[in-house]
């Protein structure tokens, strides 16, 4: 059993190495567990876990391999609580009990709970605090029943209803959370550079050329280090886009407090990318696409965000804005363009990934690498953008670009 | 391998420091696996006090190490004031052959050199630079470091105990993360809080603090909001509170009073003040 708790948690894509694996076995060992449940969560937690961003799953793992549940030998929980004494002797139950084990349901855990509590105050007073601070009981610290009832003050709640109260489940990595934390996922894009601005001090290189230069002093001065990404931001507004409004604001004030990027613009669009894009939200300041390819340079990271969701007829008719005279290039050409003047480019998606592989949004995803935006996704974003493009990819967009 | 004696006692927090089990189970495993322990969690919960407090429970010394965006890891070891060495060497002051003067211990080498055993804290880890976590890794391990300047070497003469905050803005490498013993601080629950209120504000009315905690728990369950208020900024509103001298059965009725203290961004009071004309804050929970 233990050792399927191991197993349960890599296969939920934990990284638990048998390194930290050895370092709970010796936290066993020195009995910090104190020979309860719910102790013995705590331990494997802080040892096994090193991102709170985990911690939902880890709580199901331990759920899933430790929940009890049916008519049990008593023995099973003697057995438990023997295992959680001494972890080094008893590595494993045998399949039998293990089969029993996972029978053990939860009313009948609890009706253990309320005979064991029973059975605590005829023998002591203050009894709460045996199942309140765990002793030998599987019941750990358990001041709280799975199904929520409070036994006495100051206790905690028992390891497993604990573990299936489910309380990190907001902490975890594939939902978004908060401007501070998309900003500190953009952050990531950083790269210094040494190239302008205000000379400053270089010690080290002082040091060397004044005692190549006998003691006299000679200073040496350096430009200092800066970021040096430019960063591109074209936001979808309206229509299909505004049920993401205030998604795609966090991120936008998140790139925008990130700061630290030498230069960032950000312009609108409704559902593609023709001709012209906007400075604001209402479409009153055009600026022409053409003049964002021909003065922003391929250093520029440009990031477009949008759900890529729309008539096809937008995407592929040549003049397929819908809001402009005159035929020209279609949307998929302009936006071949922009992948292809901007090497390193991705497309921010807020709709969930399975719709990505349907109409618009799988031919929009040829042009551009699509991410979703959590912070997952937008970790994922920033690890493509700092690689190279690909050369595949690369070449289809330059072939898309030259069509139209 | 230094020598550092088994502490007996479970840290159980202090009285001016309220810990739950869980972080008092953490601060037992970091102490007996003699592995740093990593702290994150929202703003507001005591990341920092934490250490200062593991030092007064077990009476040991503090070493504070404030890290900042231009630390890097050899600061918290010792600095080498070359500046200062050059400048002697040009105008004659200081014996410019004594290295040593120019050697400062950081953090770090402080609480290695203490005759007795210390707490070190490593406030805001993820401010400095990316490789920052992994170039301590090996003074952590090992407990000692050599100063290039002079080849000396200095090892802790008792192991300290090692804190480490972090405010999630990096990612730590994943080899830093493997030695250390991690914990979350969750915001405190209900009781909880109320255990924390008392001790920092003693003597006041119930009715004050339970209107209150409803009030802040309503607050904190906005959605949208871009910061929401912490534990420290709860003891703030309950200290205005009080000197202002509110009914606190009309605490809600009032339209939150010296709001300012619990909301820190325009847009988060544009957020509850729509909330409360829709009286969706309103009253006690049931």
């Amino acid at each position: 059993m233990f050792l399927d708790f191991f197993y349960n948690l890599r296969g939920r894509g934990l990284k638990v190495t048998t390194h930290n694996w050895l370092a709970l076995m010796e936290a066993l060992g020195q009995g910090l567990h104190e020979q309860s449940l719910s102790g013995f969560y705590q331990v494997a937690r802080c040892v096994l876990i090193t991102n709170e961003a985990h911690y939902d799953e880890f709580d199901r793992a331990f759920a899933e391999t430790f929940r009890g549940v049916k008519d049990v030998r008593a023995d099973i929980l003697d057995d438990l609580e023997a295992w959680l004494k001494d972890p080094k002797r008893l590595e494993y139950l045998d399949p039998e009990l293990l089969a029993a084990l996972k029978e053990l349901d939860v009313d009948e855990l609890r009706r253990q709970f309320f005979e064991r509590l029973k059975e605590q105050k005829e023998r002591h007073e203050g009894g709460n605090r045996w199942i309140g601070t765990g002793g030998t009981s599987p019941f750990g610290t358990g001041g709280k029943h799975p199904s929520g009832v409070r036994v006495g003050g100051g206790g905690g709640r028992s390891a497993l209803a604990v573990a299936d109260a489910r309380r990190f489940r907001e902490l975890r990595r594939d939902l978004v959370l908060d401007t501070r934390q998309i900003a500190a996922a953009l952050r990531r894009l950083r790269k210094l550079s040494r190239d302008e601005g205000e000379p400053e001090l270089d010690i080290d290189a002082t040091i060397g050329a004044t005692a190549r230069n006998c003691g006299d002093l000679e200073i040496v001065m350096q430009p200092p280090r800066k970021n040096s990404v430019r960063l591109l931001l074209l936001l979808d507004v309206g229509g299909s886009m505004d049920p993401h409004a205030e998604l795609v604001s966090r991120l936008f004030s998140a790139a925008h407090q990130a700061g630290n990027f030498r230069e960032l613009r950000s312009y609108y669009f409704h559902n593609c990318v023709y001709g012209s894009v906007y400075e604001d939200a209402h479409f009153t300041q055009r600026v022409a696409t053409e003049e964002l390819l021909t003065t922003l340079d391929q250093k520029w990271f440009l990031v477009l965000v949008g759900d890529a969701y729309m008539h096809p007829g937008e995407l592929m008719m040549s003049g397929g804005d819908w809001w402009m005279d005159g035929r020209g290039p279609t949307g998929l050409t302009w936006l071949a363009r922009l992948a292809d003047r901007f090497p390193r480019s991705a497309w921010i998606n807020p709709e969930p990934e399975k719709l990505w592989t349907t109409g618009t949004i799988a031919e929009v995803a040829q042009v551009f690498p699509m991410f979703s935006l959590t912070l997952d996704g937008l970790g994922t974003m920033v690890r493509h953008l700092r690689r190279p493009p690909s050369p595949g990819r690369a070449a289809r967009v330059a072939r898309l670009a030259q069509t139209g | 391998m230094p020598y550092s004696p088994a502490v007996q006692q479970t840290f159980l927090g202090t009285e001016r420091y309220i810990v739950s089990p869980e972080l008092s189970r953490s601060v037992d495993v970091a102490i007996a696996l003699r592995r740093p322990l990593l702290i994150k969690g929202e703003p507001g919960t005591g990341k920092t006090l934490l250490a200062r407090d593991i030092a007064q429970y077990y009476g040991f010394g503090l070493e504070r190490w404030h890290v900042k965006s231009t630390t890097k890891a050899i600061d918290g070891l010792y600095t080498y004031d070359a500046v200062r060495r050059l400048h002697d060497s040009r105008f004659q002051g200081g014996d410019v052959n004594d290295i040593r003067q120019y050697i400062r211990l950081g953090p770090l080498g402080r609480a290695f050199k203490r005759e007795d055993r210390a707490v070190v804290l490593i406030d805001e880890i993820d401010k400095a630079d990316l490789e920052f976590p992994n170039d301590l890794l090996h003074e952590l391990d090992a407990m000692e470091f050599t100063i290039m300047e002079t080849g000396e070497s200095i090892a802790a003469r008792q192991r300290p105990i090692v804190i480490i905050t972090s405010n999630n803005e990096k990612e730590l490498p994943d080899a830093f993360l493997r030695r250390c013993v991690f914990h979350w601080i969750a915001f405190p629950d209900r009781e909880l809080m109320t255990r924390i209120l008392r001790v920092h504000h003693p003597d006041v009315e119930d009715a004050l603090l339970a209107g209150a905690l409803d009030a802040f728990y309503q607050l904190r369950d906005v959605d949208g909001l871009r910061k929401r208020p912490s534990t420290s900024e709860l003891i703030d509103w309950i200290a205005a509170l009080r000197h202002a001298g509110f009914d606190p059965a009309k605490l809600l009725g009032a339209g939150l009073p010296f709001l300012g203290t619990l909301l820190k961004k325009e847009q988060d009071f544009a957020t509850v003040a729509r909330r409360m004309q829709r009286g969706a804050l309103s009253g006690r929970r049931s």
